[in-house]
């Protein structure tokens, strides 16, 4: 037994041969996501912060939010949130103890994906028919 | 701890390319993680070539045809070779699954074997299990009652017996556990998916008399709820057991023991 301590055993390998399954990986977006909204909720403050100081303050924001990088980080965040809104749900009906057979996991899976992207051009397309 | 990456010494170099059989055209490429405790070389991936007119089925066929007739050293667990036992649980293909139960043809591709996942490994294809054990040993996984013993046999219902269908066929080959990354991170203090569908299996047996306490001992922040149904469990689990159903139904108990 004692000899046996001393050895330096390896540790098998993990996420670098395990299959990046459909569950798994939205359950890292799910995370990713969140850690996003962080910073999303920045972007918020900053809007209304910029509103509350006046015209000058709101004409920045405005021409940094429609700026090619802007609108970039502005679509993300709303994926962002919807995605994290869908998984929030996917894991309310987990957490009724439904849900749970491995095809309503695959298609709850994919629903959040999907869902989120389709979600989002809807809210951008709306957004800029609208005004 | 989160550690994405694989410790300098865990890391897979490349290995031995074992000659192929002169004869076949049926030939399957095995990709086979190797590591040696008796030298202080890193762990490496053999390639071996097996001639599938000449093996059985199974990928637990071609490892015992590979250790009998190309690399005696080749090292792994096997014993019942039906899914009964669960020794031969390893990573093939990109899950855990039992070697005895996973077909070759099913696999595209050169089959790749690893050991369970993030786990010390002892030799080749055999993981550590003792933390796995000591932890089903920790939820006391045997009957516990205080009421004077019957004179027969605790008894049960028809009905109170099959609530333990789905539970009672685990052969805990740890495929479920060391598929779950908040095991990887967090088994010092997390059960894992194998342990808690055991003791859902304790909890929910009406002869038990313990069920309080053992909610108790489950009602902590890792213990149980590192589990954050992200599903690998349910997926690998080669007796087709729902090991993420068991741990849903424990947290939903422990809400309604306080409503």
């Amino acid at each position: 037994m004692l000899k046996m301590k001393k050895i330096k055993r390896p540790l098998s390998p993990h996420l670098q041969v395990y299959s990046p399954l459909i569950n798994m990986v939205m359950s890292i977006v799910h995370r990713i996501t969140g850690s996003l909204l962080y910073f999303g909720t920045a972007i918020l403050m900053s809007w209304l912060l910029c509103i509350a100081s006046g015209e000058a303050a709101y004409s920045t924001f405005q021409a940094i939010s429609n700026s090619f990088i802007g609108k970039v980080v502005l679509i993300g965040y709303t994926w962002a949130l919807i995605h994290h809104m869908l998984g929030g749900i996917r894991h309310l009906i987990w957490d009724t103890g439904s849900g749970f057979e491995i095809d309503n996991i695959n298609r709850l899976a994919w629903g959040t994906l999907i869902g989120s992207v389709l979600l989002t051009i809807i809210f951008w397309i709306l957004n800029y028919t609208l005004s | 701890m989160v550690q994405l990456n694989l410790p300098q010494k865990s890391r897979m170099i490349k290995g031995k390319n074992w000659p192929k059989p002169d004869s076949s055209s049926n030939v399957a490429e095995f990709e086979i993680y190797r590591w040696n405790p008796d030298n202080d070389d890193n762990p490496s991936t053999d390639k071996y070539y097996v001639d599938l007119d000449e093996c059985g089925p199974m990928v637990l066929d071609a490892l015992m045809k590979i250790k009998n007739e190309i690399d005696p050293t080749l090292t792994f667990r096997r014993s019942c070779r039906e899914g009964v036992c669960g020794s031969c649980a390893m990573n093939i293909d990109g899950t855990n699954t039992l070697a005895c139960t996973c077909a070759i043809e099913d696999i595209k591709g050169a089959v790749k074997i690893y050991p369970l996942p993030h786990q010390e490994v002892l030799k080749d294809l055999v993981p550590d299990l003792n933390n796995f054990f000591a932890q089903h040993k920790s939820i006391e996984p045997w009957l516990h009652t205080t009421s004077v013993p019957p004179e027969t046999e605790w008894k049960q219902s028809k009905e109170d017996r099959e609530q333990l269908d789905g539970l009672y066929e685990c052969i805990l080959c740890a495929c479920c556990s060391t598929s779950c990354p908040s095991y990887w991170w967090n088994s010092d203090r997390y059960l894992g998916p194998a342990i808690l569908l055991q003791a859902y299996r304790w909890i929910i047996d009406s002869r038990d008399e313990a069920t309080g306490d053992r909610l108790d001992d489950l009602e902590d922040p890792f213990r149980l709820y590192r589990c954050h149904t992200i599903m690998n469990c349910t997926k690998s689990c080669p007796k087709g057991l729902n090991p993420a159903k068991a741990i849903a139904k424990i947290k939903k108990l422990m809400v309604e023991r306080q409503v």
